[in-house]
């Protein structure tokens, strides 16, 4: 049984996971509260506003905040994919799924906004087809919308970003870990939250190195995108002292999540499937749309862990991420959304603050001036993760630690100690300055 | 690095305890809330031992002593309460309320009331410490964390880490009435002595910034760099200053360090390597000892302040988080 991205929607709607369902330019009138007269909390906290009177300002740095005399608009462009839901019911994405946390860090923003006249509103976009996104994002462009947070594919994303070529817009990719998108393709109008496929496979090799985890049986998926991933595990495999012992590819049919039978079948298979590997230290499964990952670990011919795209997985965040004060961070999200915080999530949060973080710094809501210093090597952002995160000046990738987990906890966070980097051991994840093949934001 | 470091510490702690000579102190008591034992460690601070532990509420952090000195006042964070130990019998008397996820507090100069940072709803709780009630809530910015009491009672700073300011309160009308940006994740707002001037900590932006209360323009920034450490593991957290106000001391985070700032210059004098990832820091009512809370290695250091040396780690629960000396 196939479930259509619309058909998860629902389900998920009806299930209550959801409490707002929203196709097709819905308005978020987060930024309300924002310096509005009596609003004395942010729109998205549960608490009732109490008796207290609003914070009155009284000095130069506070005043005009009675009306915010800066408003900043962000549209959110999520474009509709047609792919086949993951093999764990767990995984199914949720209808906001991204856009929730571009809405926790509006609500952010907000907060800091009324202290400073500054407002953030937020409005998104849905559609399958991509011309009519662009067509969309061309027009709130040209009535003054300067920044678009993007979920889309490679292709589409490369398409956007030229025909916002010379526009006063910056996109901010918060769906795409393609590495190209940062090298030959790269675009100096667009800046990359998502980490790359090379960050996530060096944050994974990083700790196998570590752990002398050293012989590694890759078993990859068929689509263009596991070549990929299979790619940058080689890459890392090779920087950091692995040897890839063996490489299998592991076919489905895509879409026969349960055809395929219950689990006595898969049960011979995979066994089956590992059988006779050269001797190995662990299973690499590289599955990036977790169409069949989850059904190696324990079912391997012989006990070996499996990391990945399953058991332990590099992301950029984790729902029990607690490290770095991000106990509150959850909590905000799950109040907000009713649900875990993902990955895409905390990726499109950092996007929204990274707007917001440039306006309260700079006090402006002028583009040229935002824009410029989000692309300066002066731009930092507090992200929960320990450490500031900044842009590559080379490629607008943004650097950051990055966290291996089991599907429930925290294992570790890469960089590992040791890795060294004459600049920053961040740059030891992904693509680093001498390899870039990166020419836009060099010439700009 | 950062086990090399580690070592390092272990061995330079080995080495001045060995050869330590300092004077004798007063004895105080100093706690120290244990974050994941959910206890308190009480140190008399003369023998330089533990002398008890308290099992308190969950998450214990945030930590201060009543004026009269008679009541530990604890942030137990994750039972979203404030909870009330007697600072002689250590029994529990009773608890306070507060916000969500109660973090920082400070009491007003009169011993009442208590302002307290909840950290999880972007307010700042004025709590009644006789009544045990909420008098009023103050709307801050995204995560509140740090609080400030001027000397005089009249101004209360608290900072807030993902909105990256420090928020000015006047105590009297509990509005804010100045905000003023500083770098990345302010953690600890602390005033000198005589009030005129206002330290604030920025973990991730690495940097303490020094203001003028009177007019909260920036006086300076304090920058750190220390040959070895990665500079993104300079993290500034707990902030003390001696009471002639002429020396300032800021735990470093994951540098496993304390510096001493000259406050006039605001330039770093010393370093002293301490335990792992020092976070907070008290110093004894003569000024002669710093203690500091090292979350990673679950002790605190005692540094004598005139020889500005570490002197001796004790051993502590797990995950230190703040620390109250006692007066008497």
């Amino acid at each position: 049984m196939l479930y259509s991205p619309r058909r998860m929607t629902l389900a998920a709607a009806l299930a209550g996971v959801v409490f707002f369902t929203t196709l097709n330019t819905a308005r978020l009138s987060i930024a309300e509260a924002a310096g509005e007269p009596g609003a004395t909390a942010p729109a998205a906290e549960t608490r009732p506003a109490t008796e207290t009177a609003p914070a009155a300002p009284g000095s130069a740095a506070a005043t005009a905040n009675n009306q915010p005399s800066i408003k900043i608009d962000v549209l959110y462009l999520k474009q509709i994919r047609d792919d086949n839901p993951p093999l764990s019911l767990l995984d199914l994405p949720a209808p906001d799924e991204g856009l929730a946390g571009a809405r926790l860090a509006t609500a952010d923003n907000n907060t800091t906004g009324r202290f400073l006249g500054q407002a953030f509103e937020l409005e998104n976009i849905e559609d399958a087809n991509v011309d009519t996104l662009i067509a969309s994002a061309a027009e709130k462009v040209a009535a003054g919308t300067g920044f678009l947070i993007a979920d889309m594919d490679a292709a589409s994303l490369s398409k956007l970003a030229a025909a916002m070529t010379g526009k006063p817009a910056l996109i901010l990719n918060v769906g795409n870990a393609d590495d190209d998108m940062r090298e030959e393709k790269c675009s100096a109008n667009v800046v990359h939250l998502a980490p790359t496929r090379t960050m996530l496979a060096d944050a994974l090799g990083q700790y196998l190195a570590w752990k002398q985890w050293r012989n590694w049986f890759i078993v990859s998926g068929p689509t263009p995108q596991d070549k990929l991933l299979a790619d940058a595990y080689k890459r890392a495999a090779k920087r950091f002292g692995a040897k890839i012992v063996e490489e299998r590819e592991f076919k489905y049919e895509a879409g026969s999540r349960r055809a395929d039978g219950g689990f006595e079948q898969i049960q011979q298979q995979i066994p089956q499937f590992t059988q006779n590997a050269a001797d190995h230290d662990v299973v690499v499964v590289v599955d990036e749309s977790r169409l069949f990952a989850d059904y190696m670990p324990y079912r391997t011919w012989i006990p070996r862990p499996v990391v990945g795209s399953a058991g332990l997985t590099p992301a950029s965040w984790h729902p029990a991420l607690e490290l770095w004060g991000g106990t509150q961070f959850q909590n905000r999200f799950r109040r907000l959304a009713s649900r875990n915080m993902r990955p895409i999530d905390y990726d499109a949060w950092l996007a929204m603050r990274v707007v917001g973080e440039a306006a309260s710094r700079k006090r402006t809501g002028d583009f040229k001036t935002l824009y410029d210093y989000i692309h300066s090597p002066e731009f930092e952002v507090a992200a929960f993760k320990g450490v500031k995160t900044t842009f590559r000046t080379w490629n607008g990738q943004l650097r950051q630690p990055l966290i291996v987990t089991t599907p429930k906890l925290l294992v570790s966070i890469s960089p590992q100690p040791g890795f060294l980097h004459q600049f920053s051991e961040l740059d030891t994840l992904g693509i680093d300055k001498p390899e870039t093949k990166c020419q836009a934001y060099t010439k700009q | 690095m950062s086990r090399m470091n580690s070592l390092l510490a272990v061995t330079a702690l080995g080495a001045t305890l060995a050869i330590t000579s300092a004077e004798p102190a007063m004895a105080y008591k100093a706690f120290v809330s244990n974050e994941k034992d959910n206890t308190i460690t009480v140190i008399d601070t003369e023998k330089l031992e533990v002398v008890k532990t308290i099992k308190v509420g969950q998450r214990p952090r945030g930590i201060v002593i009543s004026k009269d000195g008679k009541w530990l006042i604890v942030c137990t964070s994750d039972d979203n309460i404030v909870q009330v130990y007697d600072t002689a019998t250590y029994e529990f008397v009773k608890t306070l309320p507060s916000g969500p996820d109660p973090e920082l507090l400070v009491l007003h100069p009169t011993g009442n009331p208590l302002y307290v940072a909840n950290e999880d709803d972007n307010l700042v709780t004025v709590v009644d410490i006789q009544k045990g009630s909420v008098i009023s809530d103050v709307p801050v910015g995204v995560e509140p964390e740090g609080m400030g009491m001027s000397p005089d009672g009249k101004v209360l700073v608290n900072t807030s880490e993902t909105t990256n300011m420090a928020h000015f309160i006047d105590t009297t009308s509990l509005k804010t009435f100045d905000n003023v940006l500083v770098d990345s994740r302010p953690r600890v707002a602390m005033f000198n002595h005589d009030g005129s001037q206002l330290w604030v900590s920025s973990e991730i932006g690495g940097t303490v910034t020094v203001m003028n209360p009177a007019d909260r323009k920036i006086i300076g920034k304090v920058t750190f760099e220390i040959q070895g450490v990665a500079k993104e593991a300079i993290q500034p957290v707990g902030v003390r200053i001696t009471k002639d106000g002429s020396k300032a001391f800021v735990a470093l985070g994951p540098a496993n360090r304390i510096a001493i700032i000259d406050t006039a210059t605001l330039k770093v004098e010393k370093y002293i390597l301490v335990g792992q990832r020092v976070w907070q820091i008290y110093l004894t009512p003569d000024d002669k000892q710093l203690y500091t809370t090292n979350g990673a290695s679950n002790d605190v250091t005692v540094i004598d302040v005139a020889s500005q040396k570490a002197i001796k780690s004790i051993k502590t629960g797990r995950y230190p988080w703040g620390v109250v000396i006692s007066k008497e």
